[in-house]
C-alpha cells in the first residue's frame, strides 16, 4: 500500500509551488512518485531516493581520498574550523530552510564570520537597485487576478521556472482575468529566441548588454518625446508600440532575471527597469519582480534583514554587522584571499564561481554541507550530508514575492541523517563551549 | 523563580487609583503578589525617591513584518553609526527608524514597555510577522491582521452578512494568530489595486459596490458580535491631506449608537489610531492648520472611541502602512525610494522614507497637533501615546514626547526653535496651551489606558495582586521640582529596573536577560458555518496562489510561546 501527501511544497526555485502530491510507501520511507511538479522538481523529489547517495560525512584525506567519520567528529571539525578562523566565510544559505538560517547566524555571530547568500552572484544587483529607488511590486496572486500586460526581461520561466506561467502569469484564470491567457499580452525582452519569446505577442529581440537603452527609450515613448530610429536593435516603431501596449493596461507587471542583473551595467538595468515601473504607474497601475532562482534565496534575505539589517554580503567580523557589496561580498572576499576558512551550506559555489575563486576555496580550510555530492563538495576538506529539505524534512521558506509558506517532510532521510539545523546545533553548543560565551 | 519587593517607590497605579503614594509592590513565580506574600529571601529594591509603575503598553507600532523588513532591507543607511556588539547573550543590534528585531525588544524593555502590538499583519504574511516576533526578545507581542480591504468582508458585508463575517473573522484570527480586526483605509487599498483610492467614507470601493462607511459599521458589529478584547482598530480614510479632519469626524460618527459587549472590561466600540495624521485643516499644503479642537471636543464627548496620537517626533524615518495610495502620494510628494506590495484579496502595503525637518512649516504643525491631541484630552485613560512607529518617528523617542507633554518650557523651547515659529502658532493651538501631563496622567496614557483598550486590564497595565509581573522603576523623583526638561526624557529613557513576567531585565537602563516573551493572539469560537468554510474554500482554489492547507501559521518555529485569549461567540 502507498498513501498520497498532497498540498507538498517544491524546494526548487523561488516559485515555490504548493500544490503538488507525493506517493509514498507505507511505512513513510520511500518515495515513489510525484504528481504536478516540473520536470525539475519531480527530479528533485526522485534524486533523494538514490542508491548511492552519500549518508555519512566525509573527511577528506592527505591522499585525497574520502574517510566516513561521525555526525559529531564532523561537527568538532566545523566548529573547531571556524573559531580558529579569523574572518571565516559562510556561504549559501538559499537551498536550506529559515529555521536552519537563523541557527547559522548565530554561529556566524560567535565566530565573526561574513554571511552571503546566492543574491550576491544573482539578484544581489537587484537588491543595490532597490535601495537606490525602491521597489513596487506585488504577490503573485495579484498577477493571477489582475494582470493583462506581463512582460518577461531577461528571464527565460519556460526553462528556469517552468510552472511560473501557467500558476501565476500568463495561464491561469484569475477573479478579473476570467479569459485566461486571452486576457493578456505578453512581451518578452531577450536577445535569443528562447522558448518563452515564442509564445510571447511580442518580442523585443534587443542587441546584447542594451537593456539600460531600451528600458530608458520605452520612458521616453512614454512621453511622446523623440527617439532615434533604432535604439537597442529595436526600431523606435515598435518601442512606442511597447510603451502604448503597457499603457493601456489595467495592472502590468515586468519579471526579469539574470539576463538584466547580470549583463553589463548591472544594478543600473534595474535602477532603469524600476524608474519605468514607477513611471507606467502614472498612467495605470504597474510593478516589477524578480524572478528569484533558489527556492529560499529570498527567505535568506529575509532572515539576514531582520537579524542584521541587511539581506546579503553581511560581515560580521568586526562585531558588528557591515553592509558594502563589492568588499564584503563572497566572490571579492575569495578573489582577494581575504577569508580564511570557507563554510557552505545550501548552494553550489564549485559549479558557479569564477575558477580562481574555485581554486581559492580549495585552498582553505573548508566544509561542504549539502545532500548531494556536487563541485563544492569536491573541493571541500569535509563534506556533510544532510537530509533534503523540503521532502525530508520541513520548514519555512519564502516565495520570489516574499510570501512565506511552510514547506512540508514527505518522507524519513536514510537512518541516522542529521538535518541542516540539527547539524547547525551540534556546531553552535560546540562554537560556544570554544568562545566561552555564556 | 526568584522573589523581589520593590520598596518605598511612589507607585502611580491608574487601575487601583494610586497617584505617587509611596508602597511597596511584591513578585512571585511571576506575578504581582501582596507584600506579606513573599518569603524573607525576596530581594529588595531600593525605590527611595524613584518612580513606580507597571509596564508600559505599545497599542499601535510596525515593528515585524514584511513592510518593516522591506524597509530595513532598501534602507542600509538607516543603520550607520547604530550598532552594539553582541555581549553574553545579548545579540548585535542596530537600526534606528526600522530597528533589527532584537534591537526592537530591547530598546523597549529599556524604556519600560513590556507588551507591544504590530498594527498591520498581511494574512498572507502571517508567518514572517510571526517570525520576526519570535526573535523579539523580552516583550510580549501580538498583531492585528488587516480586515478592511478583504474580498470576503466586503462581500459579505454587501449583503449586510454579520454573521458570515464574523464567522470569517474568527477564522482568519486563528489562521494567523490575530489578536484584533485592524482596518486601514477601508476599500481604500482595495482601489489602490487598480491604482485609485476612496478619500471620503461614502466613496464606492471599485467592482464590490460597497462604501468605506458600510465597511466600518459592518466589522464594528462583528467585532462585537464576536465579543472581542479589543475593538476595531481603525486607521480611517484620507489620511495625511489638508482637511481630512471632516473625513476623520465622519468615521468617529459611525461608532454612533453601538455598544461594547465583551467579557474583558472593554468600553469603546472604535480605537482611531495615529489621530494627528487625520486631523488637519486647510485645503493645500500653504493654509494647513490643526484642527485638533474639532477632533477632541468630539472625541471628549464620545466615550465609545478611544484614540492614539502618532507624535510627530522631527526626525528622519521611515513611513510604512497598509495604505498603498498614500505612499504612492508621498513618493510624488517627497521623490524619495518608494516600495509597494498589493496583496492578493486581502491588501497593499507601501513604504517611503521621510523626513520631518523642524525647518519645514507642515512638519512643526505636525509636531503640534500629536501634542495638542493629548493636551486637550479631558480623559487620559482613552487618549494613548504612540509615534504610530516609524511613521511619525521612532519609538525610541517615546521619552522625548514623554518630556513635551510633561514640560510647556520644554514645548516652549522647541516652539522657538522651529524656522517657521510664527507660522506655526497661527496654525495651531500649542503656542498658547500651559497643561501639564502629570505621572498618573501618563500611566493612564501608556499603561491602564491601553491595557483596557486592548482588553488585556485582567492582565497587564497595572500593579493589583495577581496580575503579570511587568513592573518598571524609572529613576524620577516625583517631589522634586525639574529644573531640566531633559531630565524628565533621560529617566524615561533608561529605567533603572525593568520586569517582565517576574524576571528582571533591565538594571541601571542595559537588558540583562532575554526573558521570555510571549506571543499573545485571540482565539475565537464560532458556530458551525459551513457556508463561510465552502467560501473559503473556493476562494483558495480560484484565487490565492497559495493553497488552502499552506496558509496558516502553525508550529513552534513561528510561535514558540503562545498565549491565547479564548472567546466563545457559539452561543
Amino acid at each position: 500500500m502507498t498513501k498520497t501527501v498532497t498540498d507538498v511544497v517544491c524546494p526548487f526555485c523561488g516559485t515555490l509551488c504548493d500544490d503538488l502530491e507525493v506517493v509514498v510507501s507505507d511505512d513513510g520511507k520511500q518515495l515513489t512518485e510525484v504528481y504536478n511538479a516540473c520536470v525539475i522538481g519531480t527530479e528533485k523529489f526522485l534524486h533523494s531516493q538514490a542508491k548511492d547517495r552519500v549518508t555519512r560525512p566525509r573527511l577528506r584525506q592527505e591522499d585525497g581520498s574520502w574517510k566516513e567519520i561521525s555526525y559529531d567528529d564532523a561537527a568538532e571539525y566545523t566548529a573547531q574550523m571556524l573559531a580558529k578562523a579569523k574572518k571565516p566565510l559562510m556561504y549559501g544559505w538559499s537551498s536550506t530552510n529559515c529555521e536552519a538560517q537563523s541557527v547559522g547566524h548565530e554561529i556566524a555571530e560567535m565566530v565573526g564570520a561574513c554571511v552571503d547568500n546566492t543574491a550576491a552572484v544573482c539578484h544581489g544587483t537587484t537588491l543595490i537597485a532597490v535601495q537606490d529607488i525602491g521597489i513596487p511590486s506585488c504577490t503573485l496572486g495579484e498577477i493571477k487576478n489582475r494582470a493583462d500586460r506581463i512582460l518577461f526581461w531577461g528571464c527565460n520561466p519556460a526553462h528556469a521556472h517552468p510552472r511560473h506561467m501557467s500558476r501565476y502569469s500568463i495561464y491561469p484564470r484569475g477573479f478579473f482575468t476570467g479569459k485566461g491567457q486571452k486576457s493578456r499580452k505578453m512581451i518578452v525582452v531577450d536577445p535569443r529566441v528562447t522558448d518563452t519569446a515564442k509564445l510571447a505577442d511580442v518580442h523585443l529581440q534587443v542587441e546584447q548588454g542594451r537593456d539600460y537603452e531600451l528600458l530608458n527609450a520605452i520612458r521616453v515613448a512614454l512621453n511622446n518625446e523623440w527617439l532615434p530610429d533604432v535604439v537597442a536593435g529595436i526600431p523606435a516603431q515598435k518601442i512606442r508600440e511597447v510603451a502604448d501596449i503597457c499603457k493601456s493596461g489595467r495592472f502590468g507587471i515586468i519579471f526579469f532575471g539574470m539576463g538584466v542583473t547580470q549583463t553589463l551595467s548591472k544594478n543600473h538595468n534595474i535602477d532603469e527597469a524600476i524608474a519605468l515601473t514607477k513611471h507606467l504607474n502614472e498612467f495605470t497601475k504597474f510593478s516589477i519582480m524578480p524572478m528569484r532562482g533558489h527556492y529560499n534565496v529570498t527567505g535568506s534575505g529575509e532572515v539576514l534583514a531582520w537579524q542584521f539589517g541587511f539581506p546579503y554580503s553581511v560581515d560580521l567580523s568586526r562585531g558588528f554587522a557591515r553592509y558594502n557589496p563589492g568588499d564584503t561580498s563572497t566572490i571579492d572576499l575569495l578573489a582577494r584571499g581575504e577569508v580564511d576558512a570557507m563554510f557552505t551550506l545550501g548552494s553550489d559555489p564549485g559549479a558557479h564561481f569564477p575558477i580562481s575563486c574555485v581554486k581559492q576555496i580549495a585552498k582553505l580550510p573548508s566544509v561542504c554541507i549539502d545532500p548531494h555530492q556536487t563541485p563544492t563538495s569536491g573541493v571541500s576538506k569535509l563534506h556533510v550530508p544532510v537530509a533534503f529539505c523540503g521532502v525530508e524534512v520541513g520548514g519555512n521558506a519564502y516565495r520570489m514575492d516574499n510570501v512565506p509558506i511552510d514547506m512540508r517532510k514527505v518522507v524519513d532521510p536514510p537512518a541516522g541523517m542529521l538535518t541542516d539545523e540539527e547539524f547547525l546545533i551540534k556546531v553552535r553548543d560546540r562554537v560556544k563551549q570554544l568562545k566561552g560565551a555564556a | 523563580m526568584a522573589e523581589y519587593i520593590i520598596k518605598n517607590g511612589h507607585v502611580f497605579d491608574p487601575l487601583q487609583g494610586i497617584k505617587g503614594d509611596k508602597a511597596d509592590v511584591a513578585i512571585k513565580d511571576g506575578k504581582i503578589v501582596k507584600d506579606n506574600q513573599v518569603s524573607s529571601k525576596a530581594k529588595t529594591i531600593d525605590a527611595k525617591g524613584k518612580t513606580v509603575m507597571a509596564g508600559a503598553i505599545e497599542i499601535h507600532a510596525h515593528i515585524a513584518g514584511p513592510k518593516v523588513n522591506i524597509g530595513r532591507i532598501y534602507r542600509p543607511e538607516d543603520k550607520l553609526f547604530t550598532y552594539t556588539p553582541k555581549k553574553g547573550n545579548i545579540r548585535m543590534a542596530g537600526g534606528t527608524s526600522i530597528p533589527t528585531t532584537f534591537k526592537t525588544g530591547y530598546e523597549y524593555a529599556k524604556m519600560g514597555y513590556t507588551t507591544a502590538m504590530e498594527a498591520a499583519m498581511p494574512p498572507l504574511f502571517s508567518r514572517h510577522v510571526h517570525e520576526e516576533i519570535r526573535d523579539t526578545p523580552i516583550i510580549d507581542e501580538g498583531a492585528f491582521p488587516v480586515f478592511g480591504n478583504n474580498w470576503f468582508v466586503m462581500e459579505y458585508l454587501k449583503n449586510n452578512e454579520i454573521e458570515n463575517t464574523s464567522a470569517y473573522c474568527a477564522w482568519l484570527l486563528r489562521a494567523t494568530k490575530g489578536y484584533a480586526i485592524k482596518l486601514v483605509n477601508p476599500g481604500g487599498t482595495e482601489a489602490w489595486a487598480w491604482g485609485l483610492n476612496c478619500l471620503s467614507v461614502n466613496d464606492p470601493v471599485p467592482y464590490f459596490d460597497i462604501t468605506p462607511a458600510e465597511i466600518i459599521k459592518g466589522l464594528i458589529e462583528a467585532n462585537e458580535y464576536l465579543g472581542l478584547p479589543h475593538s476595531i482598530h481603525i486607521h480611517p480614510n484620507n489620511l495625511g491631506n489638508p482637511g481630512n479632519y471632516t473625513t476623520t469626524l465622519d468615521t468617529l460618527k459611525l461608532a454612533e449608537g453601538y455598544k461594547a459587549k465583551n467579557k474583558f472590561g472593554r468600553d469603546q466600540v472604535m480605537h482611531l489610531t495615529h489621530t494627528q495624521f487625520h486631523s488637519y485643516g486647510g485645503d493645500n499644503w500653504a493654509n494647513f492648520e490643526s484642527k485638533s479642537k474639532e477632533i477632541m471636543d468630539y472625541v471628549n464627548k464620545t466615550k465609545n472611541i478611544t484614540i492614539d496620537t502618532g507624535n510627530v517626533t522631527l526626525d528622519e524615518t521611515t513611513t510604512m502602512t497598509a495604505d498603498g495610495p498614500f505612499e504612492h502620494h508621498l513618493t510624488e510628494l517627497n521623490h524619495l525610494k518608494w516600495a509597494n506590495v498589493d496583496v492578493e484579496l486581502e491588501t497593499a502595503a507601501g513604504v517611503v522614507p521621510y523626513i520631518y525637518s523642524p525647518d519645514i512649516k507642515v512638519c512643526a504643525i505636525q509636531w503640534a497637533i500629536g501634542l495638542e491631541l493629548a493636551l486637550m484630552a479631558k480623559d487620559a485613560s482613552r487618549c494613548f501615546i504612540t509615534t504610530d512607529h516609524p511613521n511619525a518617528g521612532p519609538f525610541t523617542r517615546y521619552p522625548r514626547v514623554i518630556k513635551w507633554l510633561m514640560s510647556a518650557k520644554a514645548r516652549e523651547a522647541q516652539i522657538k526653535a522651529f524656522k517657521n515659529s510664527d507660522k506655526v502658532i497661527a496654525a495651531t493651538h500649542i503656542a498658547g496651551m500651559d497643561r501639564e501631563i502629570s505621572l498618573y496622567e501618563l500611566a493612564q496614557m501608556t499603561r491602564a489606558g491601553p491595557a483596557k483598550s486592548l482588553g488585556l486590564a485582567s492582565m497587564c497595565g497595572g500593579l493589583k495582586p495577581g496580575m503579570d509581573a511587568d513592573v518598571v522603576v524609572y529613576d524620577f523623583s516625583p517631589d522634586k521640582p525639574v529644573a531640566n526638561p531633559d531630565q524628565i526624557e533621560a529617566a524615561f529613557s533608561r529605567a533603572a529596573h525593568v520586569f517582565k513576567s517576574g524576571v528582571e531585565v533591565v538594571t541601571n537602563g542595559e537588558v540583562v536577560n532575554n526573558g521570555n516573551k510571549r506571543t499573545i493572539w485571540v482565539n475565537a469560537k464560532v458556530k458551525e458555518n459551513p457556508q463561510v468554510m465552502r467560501d473559503i474554500q473556493e476562494k483558495f482554489l480560484k484565487y490565492y496562489s497559495v493553497s488552502q492547507a499552506n496558509y496558516e501559521a502553525l508550529g513552534h518555529h513561528f510561535i514558540p510561546n503562545p498565549y491565547a485569549i479564548e472567546v466563545d461567540a457559539s452561543q
